[in-house]
């Protein structure tokens, strides 16, 4: 009865695993994955002397920094504001609308970033120009995408996170309010000295599990955003939009296979030393 | 009684504020796009988009509409593949989810780190494309559509917590001494007590199915074997492509911008309406998945 789902990550899994040593290898079409000849370290010696690895490491650290501390901000915020408010049907109502964003593909996203920051007919722009200033070229200036992913990164998750917490949130004893109140705490303190304390554990683990999946990119929204944008490229390329760039568009097996590689020994160290942490801050959270 | 004081009232109206705005925020593009499908072409061309156009035209939606067909049929393949791969996908997942719930298999907790080593080290896209396409010969093909969104680590973990927890091992136990086997009791005991689970995994799966347009970007070449999500992306990406779309030749006056964005609303509007009704069973999971038993 296990035998479908593991023939399954067999095929589609472990021998692509096997398949990492096209990374080694001068990929040609006849040969394949396995019969092509070997050229050693070549691929990695072109992906790390072209320059491309450092800035798309850079990249994507520090896209994924912001991502998750905006993130886990945004949602602990609202997860806790949430839990505060004494309305049901409004409570309802904003955590649905919140939580929308979540079953939207990023195609429609980019439908939408398209339909605000199009350069001729786009919203900002017509707004601009009807108070008379003239419109920005959003498509062309990397430093508007500092804030614009960021931005998209948090509406999309935002609801999703919130429920994450808000789950421990709403698992927290009332008592402990209770007991707040009668010594004299106001709303803000038992925020701040009861909620935050108890959600800690909640915190800790998430960010560690995001830091665990720092070096990978959210790639459908890099690529639906922007697309091959060669205005764009330096300021936002990480390693999956190389990998597939290389792959899919140029053909270069040999550097699409060595950043590939790159990233997936990267990600598995990081996931290692983060699962230590876990285990050590509380073992029943470590991840194995 | 809590009693109610300043701090409290100040405290719920910081609430209200900054979730009110946060929420406006959240449906802003949906409302801004749905009213734009609907303004007319030339005041786009001539003035840009706007909050709220002057002219209204359902010109976008009568071009989508007059030729429906092409549509109707991307519709087809969408649910096709979505329930399809949904179904074989629960089905298997909550199988080898039960083998791993059981207490009595010696070798469970070596089987599932085998599923979430995959997890943990991945041998990246490279060898993934090109197994599946040169060595398996998958693109241009239903399958490929099928098989590359079906099974996550996760969902089969997450069903076997729940399956493990909460049902007891005495029911199993005493329906295996009244001779019930491995896949009857799989069958008629764990499969109807998981009901919540498998709801909850299942739309996950749904949703991922819907909303996949990496698969057939990176296997279909065939206009045909085009699922929804990426036949909205080539229409985004090109105005040519939406005139094929409605069965146009590309003119001058095809209401491009208005196209694009009508378009998004047909292939998304389906989505929102069913959103409300399945929203408490992606939160349910979403909780099932936090708590690790």
């Amino acid at each position: 009865m296990f035998a479908p789902v593991a023939l399954y990550f067999i095929i589609f899994a472990y021998v692509p695993m096997a398949g990492i040593v096209v990374a080694f290898k001068e990929y040609n079409y006849r040969g394949g994955i396995f019969g092509s000849p070997w050229i050693g370290f070549e691929n990695f010696k072109f992906f790390f002397g072209s320059g491309k690895a450092v800035q798309v490491t850079v990249n994507t650290l520090l896209y994924n920094v912001v991502f998750l501390a905006a993130y886990s901000f945004f949602s602990i915020l609202v997860a806790i504001l949430i839990s505060e408010m004494t309305g049901r049907w409004f409570k309802k109502v904003s955590q649905t609308i919140l939580f929308l964003p979540y079953f939207i593909s990023w195609v429609t996203v980019s439908a939408f970033v398209y339909n605000i920051f199009n350069f001729e007919y786009g919203l900002v722009n017509t707004f601009l120009k009807s108070i008379g200033s003239e419109p920005i070229n959003i498509y062309s200036n990397p430093s508007w995408w500092y804030f614009i992913l960021p931005l998209f990164y948090i509406w999309k998750w935002v609801g999703f996170g919130s429920v994450l917490y808000l789950a421990t949130i709403s698992g927290i004893d009332q008592e402990c309010y209770e007991a707040a109140t009668i010594d004299g705490a106001n709303a803000f303190q038992k925020i701040w000295y009861v909620t935050l304390p108890l959600i800690r554990p909640t915190i800790v683990i998430l960010v560690l599990l995001g830091v665990g999946r720092i070096m990978r990119g959210e790639f459908d929204m890099f690529y639906q955003l922007i697309g091959n944008n060669g205005f764009l490229m330096d300021a936002t390329d990480i390693i999956d939009t190389l990998v597939f760039r290389s792959l899919v568009g140029s053909q270069d097996f040999g550097m699409a296979s060595a950043a590939g590689l790159y990233q997936s020994v990267l990600c598995f160290v990081i996931l290692m030393v983060v699962n230590a942490f876990v285990r050590r801050y509380d073992e029943s959270q470590a991840l194995f | 009684m809590i009693k109610r004081t300043s701090d409290f009232y100040a405290l719920n109206a910081i609430a209200y504020l900054v979730v009110g705005i946060l929420a406006v925020l959240a449906v802003f593009p949906f409302l801004v796009l749905t009213v734009n499908s609907f303004a007319s072409e030339h005041e786009i061309i001539n003035e840009g988009y706007k909050f709220w156009p002057k002219e209204f035209s359902s010109g976008a939606y009568d071009m989508i509409f007059k030729n429906p067909q092409r549509i109707i049929r991307v519709y087809e393949l969408t649910i096709f593949i979505t329930v399809v791969g949904t179904a074989v996908s629960l089905f298997l997942s909550s199988m080898a989810a039960f083998v791993l719930s059981r207490k009595e298999l010696r070798y469970r907790n070596a089987l599932a780190f085998f599923l979430y080593f995959t997890q943990l080290f991945n041998g990246g896209l490279v060898p993934y494309y090109l197994l599946l396409s040169r060595n398996l010969h998958l693109s241009n093909s239903i399958l490929v559509l099928l098989l590359v969104p079906m099974f996550s680590v996760m969902n089969i973990l997450i069903m076997r917590n729940y399956m493990a927890n909460s049902i007891p091992a005495a029911i199993l136990e005493s329906a295996t001494i009244d001779g019930l086997t491995e896949p009857g009791c799989y069958a008629r005991i764990v499969l109807p007590l998981s009901t919540p689970v498998l709801a909850s995994i299942g739309l996950f799966t749904a949703l991922g199915y819907w909303n996949d347009w990496w698969t057939p970007m990176m296997f279909i070449q065939k206009e045909a074997l085009y699922p929804l999500q990426y036949t909205l992306y080539q229409l985004l990406a090109s105005v040519n492509f939406s005139a094929q779309m409605v069965n146009n030749a590309p003119t001058v006056n095809l209401p491009k911008e208005t196209l694009k964005l009508a378009m998004t609303v047909v292939a998304t509007g389906p989505i929102i309406l069913v959103y409300p009704f399945v929203q408490r069973y992606f939160v349910k999971g979403i909780t099932m998945g936090a708590v690790k038993g």
